[in-house]
């Protein structure tokens, strides 16, 4: 095991993948290090900025035998190829009756607190959650960015990853070896007894942070990280908030039609979950604005741990 | 007899009694949503796929059944698509606007003006890493020449090489729209010099100058010199789509009267008459089998069942 950081856990995992399978192919407008100078100038494209005819040609090439990767950078830049992400990427397979696979995966970076303002912060995954047919995989360590990615690749259909730009620096462990981790398993970060706080990319390690505080006055938080929001590993989800009664959700999204939303949608409409709670489940997000530039601003605008403490607290009350 | 060219004759007879057909079953209620008719237009897909093989693939619109038939899927296939039973191409999930056959290169119809722009050139991508001599074509509309999709399609294309030939069918109206509302020429293969690449005109309604003049562009690609903009200038006979009863005609009477009168179909058999290559009564003969062919059809389509319910949620994801 090494520590290395979630952007080069990220960069591993797509080097690993085209060594692995030469139909595997990335383009973008630019790229960490050389990676031409190990796969070529054929299976690394720099592109024209043209994020619409480069989210089709994903599709394209994939359904010619190729695996491409499509960097759309930022995930702001994707909103200029709605089209090819909502009317074909996602339905592409389905209306066409199953004739192809489609496995391309879309990465971008996500969230915001790096101080870059409205359009260059925003967590829109839920956009793409209710778009049926792409996949979403937001990892929050370095290891389970590594995993998820490979996973992204290898799969036969069109996934998105959201990668969070705070995480980008963030180091940690990971496996030396053929690293995967399948998409649709939610992952218990840390056990505990009084309540579940689910997280969502950088609170995830905001809500650990929180969990290890609230220790010592002895309320035992359990972190659950979703890892990938579709496929949706409810069933982890439950079965914990069946154990604590008690849910707390944390997002950097607002909250409205939000991934915090319908992970509370899907714990309380299952009967047997919804008889186990003992308070009503909270959502800890981002405030309903565009993410302003002056730090006091963006603070306020996006939850923190004081947020997180203050839910839990609410629910255990 | 030349078998070239009777072949083209009978792809264009059976593109327009097809769709003449879908009209009438659509108006009869057994067929559903929205039929958008190739009539008129057949010469331009039926002479640029004569150059190609399934190995090479095609994009193509929300009026595409003609590409279908031209590319090689069996009507057969495509009237149980059309009537929503699960022995379809799409299995009865996409209809009209989404048929597909990925087996002979048809990578689908598209009901966004524009949307088949960026599949096709990543097909021409894959093409070109293959590296095996084939490549793509991209069938759209004129009013797809003013999307932002055309322009960054063509300019990648362009800048990469890539082995595609762009398909623009100028049937001079966007819906309803006409070119001079959409565009500032009415010769939209213009566009291509600002991409570097050539921009080639041809009559859309002369089914041998559409194969001859997109022959040269398709061996170009083969080649590896890269993309062309072929513009086809034809004209659709009906309105740009119906769903339970025909929308009422705007464009003048004498337009219509006057592109009638260039029948592709027609000028087609003039000629091979005039060549003896054919005479009025195989004419006739061929549009007897043709018609037999989709009556065939109809009853496959109708012997098919429709889609299980529980069904719903299957192939959603591979």
């Amino acid at each position: 095991m090494r520590e290395i950081t979630f952007a080069q856990a990220l960069d591993e995992a797509v080097a690993e993948e085209m060594r692995r399978d030469e139909r595997v192919i990335t383009v973008g407008t630019d790229f960490t290090g050389n990676p031409q100078k190990e796969f070529g100038e054929k299976r690394v494209r720099f592109t024209p900025i043209s994020e619409s005819v480069l989210t089709g040609m994903g599709l394209g090439a994939a359904a010619c035998g190729y695996r491409p990767i499509v960097n759309w950078r930022m995930v702001t830049f994707c909103f200029v190829a709605m089209d090819q992400i909502v009317n074909q990427a996602s339905k592409i397979r389905y209306m066409f009756g199953g004739q192809a696979d489609f496995p391309v995966t879309y990465r971008c970076t996500t969230g915001g607190g790096m101080g870059l303002a409205a359009q260059h912060s925003q967590s829109p995954y839920s956009m793409w959650m209710h778009v049926a047919g792409l996949k979403i995989i937001l990892p929050s360590s370095p290891s389970d960015a590594k995993g998820l990615l490979k996973s992204a690749i290898r799969d036969n259909n069109p996934v998105v990853s959201f990668e969070c730009s705070r995480l980008n620096a963030v180091t940690g462990a990971v496996p030396d070896s053929d690293h995967v981790v399948p998409l649709g398993v939610a992952e218990v970060k840390r056990s505990g007894k009084d309540v579940t706080v689910v997280g969502l990319a950088f609170y995830v390690q905001e809500a650990l942070a929180v969990a290890d505080a609230l220790a010592k006055e002895n309320i035992c938080v359990e972190v659950i990280d979703p890892r990938t929001l579709v496929p949706l590993d409810v069933e982890t989800i439950r079965a914990s908030v069946r154990k604590t009664g008690r849910l707390v959700i944390v997002d950097e999204a607002p909250p409205m039609c939000s991934a915090a939303s319908e992970i509370a949608a899907m714990v309380v409409e299952d009967a047997a979950t919804f008889k186990a709670l003992k308070a009503a489940p909270q959502r800890v997000c981002a405030a309903p604005v565009p993410v302003p530039y002056s730090p006091t601003l963006e603070q306020a605008a996006l939850p923190d741990r004081a947020a997180i403490v203050a839910a839990i607290r609410r629910v255990l009350q | 007899m030349n078998i070239d060219h009777i072949t083209l004759l009978h792809k264009m007879m059976l593109i327009r009694e097809f769709d003449e057909l879908a009209l009438k079953l659509r108006g009869s209620g057994k067929i559903y949503g929205t039929v958008h008719p190739y009539v008129g237009q057949e010469a331009v897909a039926v002479g640029i796929c004569a150059n190609l093989t399934n190995a090479d693939r095609v994009t193509s619109t929300h009026r595409g059944h003609g590409h279908c038939i031209a590319k090689g899927a069996d009507v057969k296939r495509m009237m149980a698509e059309l009537f929503g039973r699960v022995d379809g191409y799409c299995k009865g999930k996409g209809g009209s606007m989404h048929i597909a056959d990925f087996a002979v290169g048809m990578l689908g119809a598209n009901g966004i003006v524009g949307g088949g722009l960026p599949l096709a050139t990543g097909a021409a991508l894959a093409a070109q890493l293959d590296g095996k001599g084939n490549i793509a074509v991209c069938f759209f509309g004129d009013g797809a020449v003013a999307e932002g999709e055309f322009h960054e399609a063509l300019n990648i294309s362009a800048v990469w090489r890539l082995p595609i030939v762009f398909v623009c069918e100028n049937n001079h109206y966007a819906a309803n729209n006409a070119v001079a509302i959409q565009h500032f020429t009415a010769d939209l293969a213009v566009h291509a010099s600002a991409y570097g690449i050539p921009g080639v005109a041809v009559d859309g309604n002369d089914v041998l100058a559409v194969r001859e003049t997109s022959r040269g562009a398709i061996e170009r690609a083969r080649r590896g010199e890269g993309p062309t903009l072929l513009e086809c200038k034809t004209y659709r006979w009906y309105f740009h789509a119906m769903r339970a009863t025909p929308p009422p005609e705007t464009r003048p009477a004498d337009e219509i009267a006057a592109w009638k009168a260039r029948d592709p179909i027609a000028k087609l058999i003039t000629e091979l008459i005039s060549r003896r290559e054919l005479t009025e009564s195989e004419v006739g003969t061929m549009l007897r089998e043709v018609r037999t062919q989709l009556d065939e059809a109809v009853a496959f389509a109708e012997a098919s069942p429709f889609p299980d319910p529980k069904d719903v949620l299957v192939d959603m994801y591979g």
